[in-house]
């Protein structure tokens, strides 16, 4: 009898000590304000989940890229939910990578997802990815230099308009230039901003049999102008300069104009950190009045490799993180305006946002602006706005990128530029059988 | 008039010493110096004066806990160096008191590991590690760093056991010593500066190992550079909190090298007069 109740008694203890042992899961991130706010109000998600428990593990965004990319072909089981870009999304769901996210839950309301975003983080119509926040990229520039300068920048201008305005505004006596554009090399750097610039000049990466297009005069006067204007109104050094050099530089007041990700203006505006917070004004990429803006698509999100073995727990916490509620837990705790921006339609509809963040109608015109499917003036046999969605472009994407770096620097002409990366992009393409 | 050319030479080259190790030093005082300045501070442009706030290490330490990070770190450079001592003295031994023909060539081929690209057997060892469980542990990672770091301490050993005479371990031999008795009773008391410095060393290079620390570890094993790399951002300027971080990883290592520095510099030049 004493035996039995033990024995009894063990198993009941061993029970409960099972039911309460917490599944954890391993979220995979980059090191940006929104993932931080994430990671500070998990309390809410934790609380009403009290059997998972969350481990966060954030890395300098290259490392990222390369720890999930050699944990998920290896099938290391590392991660149970990973922060990806929509370049890696329809690559990796065409190689059943990751898990559709089917289950998000009733309230979740996925046709709420700004239609362009879902569209760069769907495949065959299943979404297999969950945006977190999401951004195109517009002109933000300085309203009183621009009075100053005697011009008015209109909503949707040309890049005629950018150069001239550009002229206009620099002043290198007083520190000031006229424009500051990405010169860094790396895929994701500058030729993030001259790629998306390209389609509006009418070029593109390959035509529709994987012939890559560099010999086209459309490259040759894509890499021209930005030479060129770089050259008369950018900052010293410019071929060194990405993100966040730029944005150092116009929160300093040193730029009259910059074009980048619209999450920048959450910054630039910011009047803690930039010194021009109240003179910013904002207006889309611009064109060449040939039907495509300059303006990309990107949207950091929220995946669930295959190989996970927590898969429902990590979708669970994925439509936490990307739902409308926790837009509203953000907003409650700090304000309209640190809501993950560029995911959902209901967002840019609400007025306190719209309050908020004077930035918003014009950040959603230049994600709607944006089509992944259809980049290009002409036709292509690729998905990706600012890239090209196939494994081998990171590689060919930052070769290519130290060669226009190098002409910006003037270690090399655009002609040599652009011949080299035409060299490049044909070895590329033969080697990865594209071009038979 | 010799004389005070000496003093002439000797006051030119001390502050030339001074001044090459300010340069070398200034990116770490500056890195100090940032840690100390607001956001907006850090990005306005050049200045050795910072306002003095906490605010970042504060932020550093709600955002990601330093002691855990800190912790692995010690285990991870402690345990290493104690499993490559126990495989390099012995090795070290042999090969400088029972050399064969092939040794120089072991020895320079156990170097030339060192001379591979980390990231040219990135897949197989994560491979490796995944097959035999031993990702994000600290047991994996310490093998792994002793088995990089390795090369370096057979070779410092060596290097240090070539000074000792053999007629001391043939003594002992004669004296009816057993093989671990000469290693551990006379060879190893009469190495101790040398295994000392190597052992600091080895616990320096260690610390700062980052390739594989950062690409085999996820949570559990995670050490220091996984921390510093955790604040870097690509899109916010977060300069004054990776300086935070990076001063907080930095600053174990550099007390220690500054109360080891007379074992490390006499360890480093050992023989080197000869």
């Amino acid at each position: 009898m004493k035996l039995r109740t033990l024995t009894l008694g063990l198993l009941s203890a061993s029970a409960l000590a099972f039911a309460a042992h917490a599944e954890s899961i391993t979220i995979a991130t980059v090191n940006n304000g929104d993932m931080v706010r994430m990671q500070k109000l998990t309390e809410d998600f934790t609380k009403a989940n009290p059997d998972i428990q969350l481990n966060w593990v954030t890395l300098e965004e290259n490392v990222l890229r390369e720890r999930v990319t050699t944990d998920i072909a290896t099938k290391g089981g590392q991660y149970d939910v990973m922060t990806i870009g929509t370049y890696e999304v329809p690559i990796w769901a065409k190689q059943s990578w990751l898990l559709p996210l089917d289950k998000l839950g009733d309230d979740y309301d996925a046709k709420d997802i700004i239609p362009a975003i879902a569209g760069g983080l769907s495949v065959d119509g299943k979404l297999y990815a969950a945006p977190f926040y999401g951004e195109s990229s517009f002109v933000m520039y300085r309203k009183d230099l621009m009075d100053k300068a005697g011009l008015k920048m209109p909503d949707a201008p040309t890049w005629d308009f950018i150069k001239q305005a550009a002229d206009k505004m620099t002043d290198r006596a007083n520190g000031v230039n006229g424009v500051c554009l990405r010169g860094k090399a790396g895929w994701g750097e500058n030729m993030a901003f001259l790629t998306a610039m390209s389609n509006s000049f009418g070029a593109r990466w390959f035509d529709e049999n994987w012939k890559p297009q560099f010999d086209q005069p459309e490259w040759k006067n894509t890499l021209q102008f930005y030479v060129d204007l770089m050259k008369a109104d950018g900052p010293e050094g410019a071929s060194s300069n990405g993100f966040n050099e730029n944005l150092a530089l116009f929160q300093q007041g040193k730029c009259g104009m910059w074009i980048d990700a619209t999450v920048a203006a959450s910054f630039v505006s910011d009047p803690k950190n930039s010194t021009v917070a109240d003179k910013v004004g904002y207006a889309l990429a611009p064109d060449n009045g040939l039907g495509k803006r300059g303006n990309w698509l990107w949207a950091w999100s929220l995946a669930i490799p295959a190989g996970t073995l927590k898969a429902d727990a990590a979708e669970k916490f994925v439509a936490w993180a990307t739902s409308k509620h926790y837009a509203e837990l953000v907003a409650s705790k700090e304000g309209w305006a640190n809501v993950p921006p560029g995911t959902r339609t209901s967002l840019y509809a609400n007025p306190e946002y719209q309050k908020a963040a004077p930035f918003a109608k014009m950040t959603l015109d230049s994600i709607n602006a944006a089509d992944p499917t259809h980049p290009t003036v002409k036709p292509v046999p690729y998905v990706g706005v600012q890239f090209v969605a196939i494994p081998e472009f990171q590689g060919l994407g930052t070769t290519v990128g130290q060669l226009f770096s190098a002409a910006l620097a003037g270690q090399s002409s655009v002609d040599d530029a652009l011949k080299q990366a035409q060299d490049a992009a044909t070895a590329a393409m033969t080697e990865g059988g594209y071009i038979k | 008039m010799a004389r005070s050319v000496t003093t002439r030479h000797k006051t030119i080259a001390t502050v030339a010493a001074w001044i090459v190790a300010l340069l070398i030093f200034f990116p770490i005082l500056y890195t100090i110096i940032t840690s100390f300045k607001s956001e907006q501070e850090a990005i306005q442009g050049f200045s050795i004066i910072p306002s003095g706030t906490f605010e970042s290490y504060s932020e550093v330490q709600a955002q990601s806990g330093y002691f855990k990070f800190f912790f692995n770190s010690v285990l991870l450079s402690v345990g290493s160096t104690i499993l490559a001592l126990l495989v390099a003295i012995p090795a070290a031994w042999s090969m400088a008191f029972s050399p064969t023909k092939r040794t120089k060539d072991i020895l320079m081929w156990m170097l030339s590991t060192k001379m591979m690209p980390a990231v040219a057997v990135l897949f197989p060892i994560y491979l490796i590690f995944r097959d035999t469980g031993l990702l994000d542990s600290r047991i994996g990672l310490m093998i792994m760093l002793m088995l990089i770091n390795l090369p370096i301490v057979v070779w410092m050993l060596y290097t240090y056991f070539r000074e000792i005479p053999g007629e001391i371990l043939e003594a002992a031999r004669m004296d009816g010593a057993s093989l671990w008795n000469e290693i551990v009773y006379v060879l190893t008391p009469m190495a101790v500066p040398g295994i000392a410095s190597t052992m600091l060393l080895n616990i320096i290079l260690a610390w700062n190992e980052a390739f594989w620390t950062i690409r085999l570890t996820t949570t559990e094993a995670a050490p220091l550079t996984a921390f510093i790399s955790s604040f870097s951002s690509p899109q916010g300027l977060f300069w004054a909190k990776l300086s935070a971080a990076s001063t907080l990883a930095i600053a174990p290592i550099l007390i220690m090298g500054w109360f080891s520095q007379k074992q490390l510099v006499r360890g480093l030049t050992f023989g080197a007069v000869k």
